[in-house]
């Protein structure tokens, strides 16, 4: 378990460091956001209305930057290989670094989600709503990204092709965050319906996402 | 301990490298794979740490802990040196030796020994090729393991950090310890010759 922490902690401190990329997805979320009012025109009401989902798909967008490096740097200065000789299991040493790249590229969004959203004119309930799926949905983000990652870590320039291979992936969790969101601003369905799923989603990302991606990295060289 | 290659082969992409290769090291011996470009000699390594699958044939350690399988029970030394630029080589030590567990000598003591006591809390990204090389020797110090894979070991090392690190393997060879180093250059300890020709 040592080791898992050591890994957790050097990956995260990586990402704060000088070049380590932790700021670039947060910066982008809030170019994205801060340009919506300005491309959708000064409509309060509009821009109240689908504010939660410019938020979504910011975040999306901006967790998919950031994430080519997630294993690449890795692989590139050769440490990916010295991890796989260490006695922790390759799954949980990708657990390991998609919990830190989460927390320094994920939890980030998720925490500037409600003073981005004061931009889009939300209201105090949909702020919080907003944050919250956000919060949940975010890790399911980054781990279902892992697999792209990882499958993608060999090659040069390979963030296209990871965006292309994971983005349809995401788009189950896009789908429940958002009606999450609008269940909990009123509307027909309970907020807990769409919200459990997210959850579901979250949980099952963490599962799969960290699988899929140590099957990837194993297979890379054969 | 015993390590025992026995008719391995490796064939990448369809294209056979060797084949047919068999040895037996026993603890304190070292061994220098020697042999053209291309010939198979990273791959030789690799296969031994674990990290790329023979194509045929296995290589086992005899009379080991059982806990422990091959992978960890070898230091890898390849061509790149895994460090990164933005963390100091007292921080990258102290990291690996979480990493790879059963923790042999201090970080600290382990950077005095490669000479780079004075750079303990320098970005490793300030390291001139040579340093970062004896930062990556100095890996192979802070946690036991039985078997040293080094590929070219001695890339960018001037000739006094060439007799430290002759003495460095000296010292492990003597505790028991094995060595397998793929090379070009003569080298300055005692190490039986396996030299791979180049195949089909």
């Amino acid at each position: 378990m040592a080791a898992f922490f050591a890994l957790f902690r050097r990956d995260l401190l990586l990402g704060a460091r000088i070049g380590g990329g932790a700021g670039v997805g947060l910066v982008f979320f809030l170019m994205l956001v801060a340009i919506m009012p300005f491309a959708v025109g000064p409509d309060m009401a509009l821009l109240a209305r689908i504010g939660p989902a410019i938020l979504w798909v910011a975040a999306l967008l901006a967790t998919l930057i950031g994430l080519d490096r997630l294993f690449q740097a890795d692989d590139e200065d050769g440490s990916l290989d010295l991890l796989r000789m260490s006695p922790l299991p390759l799954p949980l040493i990708v657990l390991a670094k998609g919990l830190a790249h989460w927390i320094s590229t994920g939890l980030p969004l998720a925490l500037a989600a409600p003073f981005l959203g004061l931009l889009l004119a939300l209201e105090p309930q949909a702020l919080l709503a907003v944050t919250i799926t956000l919060l949940v949905g975010t890790p399911a983000l980054t781990f279902i990204g892992a697999i792209g990652a990882a499958l993608t870590a060999g090659m040069r320039r390979g963030g296209l092709i990871l965006s292309v291979l994971v983005m349809p992936l995401m788009i189950p969790v896009l789908i429940f965050g958002i009606s999450a969101t609008s269940a909990a601003l009123g509307g027909t369905i309970p907020f807990m319906t769409p919200f459990s799923i997210l959850i579901a989603l979250t949980l099952f990302a963490f599962v799969s996402g960290t699988v899929a991606a140590t099957l990837a990295i194993q297979n890379a060289e054969g | 301990m015993r390590l025992v290659a026995h008719d391995l082969s490796s064939i990448r992409s369809g294209r056979p490298v060797f084949s047919g290769l068999g040895f037996a090291l026993h603890s304190g011996e070292a061994l220098a794979v020697t042999g053209p470009n291309g010939v198979g000699k990273s791959s030789l390594l690799r296969i031994i740490a674990g990290l790329l699958p023979a194509s045929y044939g296995k290589v086992t350690l005899e009379g080991g802990d059982a806990e422990n399988s091959l992978s960890e029970e070898a230091h890898y030394l390849g061509h790149r040196d895994a460090l990164k630029p933005s963390l100091s080589p007292i921080e990258t030590l102290s990291f690996w030796q979480a990493m790879l567990g059963r923790p042999l000598v201090d970080p600290h003591q382990a950077l005095m020994q490669v000479g780079l006591g004075h750079a303990a809390h320098l970005p490793s990204g300030y390291l001139s090729a040579g340093q970062r090389r004896r930062l990556a020797l100095a890996r192979l110090l802070v946690s036991r393991r039985a078997i040293w894979l080094l590929d070219e070991p001695t890339s960018a090392l001037d000739a006094s950090s060439e007799e430290m690190f002759n003495g460095l393997v000296g010292a492990h060879l003597a505790s028991g310890g094995m060595a397998l180093v793929a090379t070009h250059t003569p080298l300055g300890f005692q190490a039986r010759s396996l030299a791979m020709r180049g195949g089909a």
